[in-house]
């Protein structure tokens, strides 16, 4: 049976648009993701992650363009794309009304479980993510940590091949975040597929084989994390003065020895200044001791996907609003 | 947390099903009729309207207008309680729309529309749950009217009847179930749904004679498809027979559910 044997792509989107009104909010997406693989999507707020995802899941219909799950047309073969994925949301798509139990053997129901099977099956992922004890609770009184855990247990009673995570650490403590982060290991180490998008730079740089960097509907960059790095550069020198206040001389040292433009971060005191070759750091340190700039921190190192992103798009990877704040800092600094 | 997942493998389905087959969706519609009536246990206020609504209208329209049209309460009883049945099961028909704009919104639905199962299932399963409701209301008023004074001597017929005015309520809510898929919000379904209900529950022979009406209203009334389930109704319980308009009833209620279920199912999958 050919339908049976992993195909060597997971997933194949062509030219996938999907249009709202006059906003083409995905606008040729093509992705490529091999079977067993974690794959990143980054991008963020509105960038059209989550559409994409929703015309992968067959929970959209694309406008424009074609997508199959381990050669299946997402449109034309909708239930058996369905028997295939798992779809963790980014609002947690489980009943708030209802126990997170019975939450849990309707959806074995759904899938064909027998009332009993569905139940233990319900009871073991439950254990299994730490929900024991809540299991007989509503949803409604679960922490957002628990609610995200719930919803992905919920995508693993048929232990689909291929798993959806929308932004799945999104508003998480650092905790929690971490735990999410050992189960995707996990769930790549049983064998799954994994599609996952992020705001968060350092998760698809943590998680992810190859990242598709996707920006107002299309996909701007594509590639291993050390690729995409690659783009932006080869190193970057990361320092942090003792005091905070030479910070302006230390960035005029940089300047001439260096030739770029050194971007101070908020933390008092840190810098970060790309740089064309490692080698001419010892002349820097040299105009720092003439200049009596002490150093309490100083790394070289490849650039970070904050930076690739910038480089990239040409905009920062956070909020408009976020962004535009951070220019005027930089403005400040500079004058 | 994540031991359990490690020691489970990913499993590919050893044989991909195209279609949904005919069991499974039936399955599927009653877990969905199943999820329908925890919640509908878990919310108690879900039930306040059709607890409260038999004896606010029974009483309200049997004092009311009792005098005036029958010349008095219990002579009035075997006309008003049908009426007041068909009007407070065919509103609640119209809850059920709106329920489902509600559930639709949560995040839920999007487990559903990922799943392999029948597109019709969550719809079916919740119009399915409803029908206890529908049935509430039914028993509730009969039991009101009785108190009252309706004596109803229509025997098995009475069973019949209140069959009649649940299966109809139930075609009658796949109506709402295509307006909850397509409304933006539950306030809309709720509002465009009464602007229906109500000139179609009274401008029908509910609560007067059709012959005390004007001549262009008249031909309406009588026309009026809540006016066949009225009669069909009054005649099942209070005499036991089962006469013509049963049979329109039926016939009406196969014909909505023949145009609006699979316009809802429809307008689901667009929506999918």
């Amino acid at each position: 049976m050919p339908s049976t044997t992993p195909s060597e792509w997971a997933i194949e989107a062509d030219g996938l648009v999907k249009a709202f009104g006059e906003n083409r909010a995905v606008d040729g997406v093509d992705l490529r993701v091999r079977t067993g693989a974690v794959y990143g999507v980054l991008g963020p707020n509105g960038a059209g992650k989550t559409t994409t995802i929703s015309m992968l899941a067959t929970l959209l219909r694309p406008d424009g363009g074609s997508a199959r799950v381990f050669g299946h047309d997402v449109v034309r073969e909708a239930n058996a794309v369905r028997q295939l994925i798992g779809v963790t949301g980014q609002y947690a798509s489980v009943d708030e009304k209802v126990s997170g139990l019975e939450n849990m053997i309707v959806f074995g129901r759904l899938l064909g479980l027998s009332h009993r099977a569905a139940k233990a099956k319900g009871l073991e992922l439950l254990e299994a993510f730490g929900l024991a004890e809540a299991a007989k609770r509503p949803v409604r009184k679960f922490s957002g940590g628990m609610r995200r855990r719930l919803d992905l247990a919920s995508s693993l009673i048929a232990r689909p091949p291929l798993i959806f995570l929308d932004e799945p650490t999104t508003g998480l403590d650092p905790r929690t975040r971490g735990q999410m982060w050992d189960v995707i290991r996990a769930l790549v180490g049983g064998g799954s597929t994994v599609l996952l998008t992020t705001q968060y730079l350092d998760e698809a740089d943590q998680l992810a084989d190859r990242i598709a960097v996707i920006d107002r509907g299309r996909v701007v960059a594509e590639g291993t994390a050390d690729e995409l790095k690659g783009l932006v550069g080869n190193a970057s020198l990361l320092l942090r003065v003792v005091d905070a206040e030479r910070i302006d001389d230390t960035v005029r040292a940089i300047q001439e020895v260096l030739g770029t433009t050194a971007t101070v971060t908020p933390e008092a005191g840190r810098l970060t200044a790309p740089m064309a070759e490692p080698d001419r750091i010892t002349d820097l340190l040299i105009a720092f001791r003439e200049r009596g700039i002490r150093l309490a921190e100083v790394s070289v190192e490849k650039p970070t996907l904050d930076e690739v992103f910038l480089t990239i798009t040409g905009h920062d990877a956070a909020d408009q609003t976020e962004s535009a704040a951070a220019d005027d800092d930089q403005e400040e600094v500079a004058a | 947390m994540s031991a359990i997942i490690e020691t489970e493998p990913a499993v590919f389905p050893a044989e991909l099903r195209r279609h949904v087959g005919l069991r499974e969706t039936l399955s599927q519609t009653l877990t969905m009729a199943y999820r329908a009536l925890i919640r509908l246990r878990r919310t108690p206020e879900q039930w306040a309207d059709v607890l409260i609504m038999p004896f606010i209208f029974t009483f309200m329209f049997a004092y009311l207008f009792g005098g005036a049209i029958a010349g008095g309460v219990e002579a009035y009883l075997p006309m008003l309680i049908p009426a007041i049945i068909v009007q407070g099961v065919v509103q609640a028909s119209a809850v059920t729309g709106t329920q489902l704009r509600e559930d639709m919104d949560t995040g839920v639905f999007d487990r559903f529309r990922s799943l392999p199962m029948a597109r019709i299932a969550p719809l079916a399963g919740a119009l399915l749950t409803d029908t206890i409701r529908y049935a509430v209301i039914t028993g509730l008023t009969m039991l009101v009217g009785m108190l009252i004074g309706w004596r109803p001597g229509g025997g098995w017929g009475i069973l019949v009847a209140c069959l009649l005015v649940i299966i109809t309520s139930w075609s009658v809510s796949w109506i709402w179930a295509l307006l909850g898929v397509k409304a933006r919000t539950a306030g809309t379904v709720q509002g465009i749904a009464m602007l229906i209900i109500m000139p179609l529950t009274f401008f029908s022979n509910a609560f007067v004679p059709t012959s005390t009406l004007p001549d262009w209203l008249r031909p309406v009334a009588e026309w009026n498809p809540v006016s066949h389930l009225i009669t069909a109704f009054r005649e099942l319980a209070n005499d036991g027979v089962w006469g013509v308009d049963v049979w329109w009833t039926l016939l009406g209620a196969a014909v909505i559910v023949a145009i609006f279920a699979p316009l809802a199912v429809r307008a689901y999958m667009r929506k999918a």
